[in-house]
């Protein structure tokens, strides 16, 4: 974790206190939408894999706050918080999980591989590191086309080992590219802590070769996140030059949903969720400066869980995409020699003994 | 019609769509100021300049990854791989997200992409240089994978390539740059994707290939009818999708079927197409299906030994007369 001393606490004095009620209620949302979705994956509505952002609520809250709409985002596989975070819906981020043709990525996805172009969420993406050069690509096309905006690379701190990152780094300031290589440094990849897995275990430094500026925060502040991404959201752009966001944070459960953290000791992560919840934090922050009061955390978390019922409801209510539809998004282009529906209905037919 | 060499229906048509295009972009290494490695790309950076045709460093998993990037905002990068060898180490970009971005995504954004790369070997380049990787391709749905055989098919399939929404693999060949032919002035003409050609007309039997060995297929057959043998040459052009209506229908026609490819005999495409004969034509069949491919072996440097360890014109012809037995 990041020192104390390290940390440079924001004064609430210069705040909007309508913004930061909302930042509590979009961190509350994420902070349930996980936890009821961890329940949902249980009960086996959710299938695969399924990694959830739950310590991570400030960082993923503090930058959205600091994002235009111009901007574009291209996360790893640990990505609902991030498309909640940017305003998709929760009904069709959950229908994707539940694997429903009303889902944000029509159920071809799941939760690894959520979309939203309206919204500029360009994909997560499931292989270690294979965002990262595609989000560069993203904004060389912003240069290219002389339009306004920075593209977001989220990663985990593991992904800063992998070859995808340097040659990203490299391209990206050869190349003059917006790019916010945001690390979200949550202590392990998987069971591999930063210190067994990286050489350079300030990751921020990992720039220092390209040429990148790179800096730390405390990713369980939502206002120094926020603070943070905007100051280096607007320098990537000016400059047309790429920057290092290393984000620590808690990851409050295992890797994923199945994987039962017998690697971190049970007192280190008792007392991790008990000093940096960031959700709880920010509420006794606001609590103290009057912002809140216990009235409003009550009508705000009633509100929460109705939307996330609402999001459930409306899962367990949509479709499964149709099996004649199998094929319908292998090609953009139309093109010979493709299968169509009626070859879908009879491979499925056969797949299903039904014939 | 004028004849030209296969480079130059290549390098026309690259600068023809770089002119139509304003999105259409070239990356590569030494495509620029270098002109091109086979010199594909030669003038294009005086012509065009450095925005449009953009020189990589040796890093192609992070510029394949670039280019898919750009592509998803509307960009239509044509990528050079110098050789296929080497985009091994871009192969997760393409697999794991090229070619699944479209369908994974629920067909929210498209991957107008290029990936040109020759194939296989010439001259004694040795086991790391001299590959065909264009079945590992081939195999992967969601990309198309496109080989043509000559001039006029390169320019038809690379500009149906750049028009084209989806990634699509091109595979040349570096003993097919120099080879001559027709090509039309029209600059519009398109080679469809996904559509295999009969090059030669015949009787007897048919001759699967594409790429080079479309060439050593034609001149077997010249030779083969003059010994009273008539070969039919199908001209696969696409890998993926695959035609196999065209080659079903001349093999009915036939009777009998001879696969050539340059990569390796096991698992390679000519196994695929072999299996495609025996689902789809096996009450045609007058004989078994005669495969032609390379010995497997890293490929060795010696000269007699990386000459013997290709498919070629003595291979195709032997195994022609065996299927004719």
């Amino acid at each position: 974790m990041v020192k104390e001393a390290d940390v440079v606490r924001t004064s609430l004095a210069d705040e909007d206190a309508d913004e930061l009620r909302h930042y509590y209620y979009q961190m509350l949302l994420l902070r349930r939408f996980e936890e009821r979705t961890g329940e949902m994956y249980v009960k086996a509505k959710i299938g695969g894999y399924c990694h959830l952002n739950l310590g991570e609520e400030a960082t993923i809250v503090g930058l959205m706050a600091a994002l235009k709409p111009e901007d574009y985002i291209f996360t790893n596989y640990r990505d609902h918080g991030y498309v909640l975070g940017r305003g998709t819906p929760p009904g069709p981020i959950m229908a994707e999980l539940f694997g429903k043709e009303t889902g944000v990525s029509g159920g071809r996805g799941g939760s690894m591989h959520l979309f939203d172009a309206e919204r500029h969420f360009m994909g997560g993406y499931a292989i270690v590191g294979g965002q990262v050069p595609l989000a560069v690509g993203a904004a060389y096309a912003l240069r290219y086309q002389e339009k306004p905006g920075v593209v977001v690379a989220q990663m985990g701190d593991a992904t800063t080992n992998i070859g995808a990152f340097y040659e990203s780094l490299n391209l990206a300031k050869l190349w003059k590219c917006p790019v916010l290589f945001f690390i979200v440094n949550n202590g392990y990849g998987m069971g591999t802590s930063v210190a067994m897995g990286s050489s350079e275990p300030d990751l921020w430094k990992k720039g220092a070769s390209f040429r990148i500026h790179g800096e730390q925060i405390d990713g369980t502040d939502v206002l120094a996140v926020r603070d943070a991404c905007r100051r280096l959201r607007d320098y990537a752009e000016r400059e047309a030059d790429p920057v290092i966001l290393d984000v620590v944070s808690f990851r409050f459960r295992g890797h994923s949903v199945i994987d039962s953290d017998r690697y971190r000791n049970p007192e280190f992560v008792r007392k991790g969720r008990q000093d940096h919840d960031p959700v709880r934090n920010f509420a006794t922050l606001l609590h103290e400066h009057a912002i809140i009061d216990d009235a409003w955390l009550k009508a705000t978390a009633d509100q929460v869980e109705h939307e996330i019922q609402e999001a459930i409801d409306f899962a367990n209510a949509s479709s499964d995409p149709n099996i004649e539809d199998l094929y319908q998004f292998m090609y953009a282009t139309e093109v010979a020699n493709t299968p169509g529906p009626e070859d879908a209905i009879a491979a499925v037919k056969i797949n299903r003994g039904e014939v | 019609m004028p004849i030209i060499t296969y480079r130059q229906a290549l390098n026309d048509t690259l600068g023809e769509e770089l002119k139509r295009d304003p999105n259409v972009l070239l990356m590569g290494e030494e495509i620029g100021v270098f002109q091109g490695s086979y010199r594909i790309t030669e003038g294009l950076l005086q012509e065009y300049g450095p925005k449009r045709v953009v020189d990589t460093p040796i890093a192609e998993e992070g510029f394949v990854g670039v280019a898919i990037g750009a592509a998803m905002l509307g960009l239509r990068p044509v990528v050079e791989i110098m050789t296929i060898n080497f985009i091994l180490v871009a192969i997760d970009q393409v697999v794991n997200h090229a070619s699944k971005i479209h369908y994974m995504f629920g067909g929210q954004v498209r991957v107008p992409l290029v990936i040109r790369t020759p194939s296989g070997g010439t001259g004694q380049l040795g086991a790391t240089h001299s590959q065909s990787f264009e079945n590992w391709f081939a195999y992967c749905p969601g990309l198309k994978v496109v080989a043509p055989a000559t001039p006029y098919d390169a320019k038809g399939l690379l500009r149906a390539a750049i028009r084209d929404d989806d990634p699509v693999m091109f595979i040349e060949s570096l003993a097919l740059y120099d080879t001559k032919g027709d090509v039309p002035e029209d600059n519009d003409f398109v080679v469809p994707i996904g559509v295999a050609e009969v090059k030669r007309t015949g009787t007897d039997v048919t001759v699967i290939s594409y790429s080079r060995m479309t060439a050593v297929a034609m001149q077997v057959a010249q030779r083969m009818a003059n010994e009273g043998i008539s070969v039919e040459v199908v001209d696969l052009r696409s890998l993926r999708p695959l035609d196999r209506p065209t080659i079903i229908a001349s093999v009915k026609k036939t009777n009998r079927a001879v696969v050539i490819a340059e990569d390796w005999y096991s698992y390679g495409v000519t196994a695929e197409i072999a299996a495609t004969i025996q689902e789809e034509a096996f009450d045609y069949l007058d004989a078994p299906v005669q495969r032609v491919a390379g010995i497997e072996t890293p490929l060795p440097y010696a000269k007699d030994l990386s000459a013997a360890s290709k498919p070629s014109a003595h291979s195709l012809i032997y195994a022609i007369r065996k299927v004719m037995e």
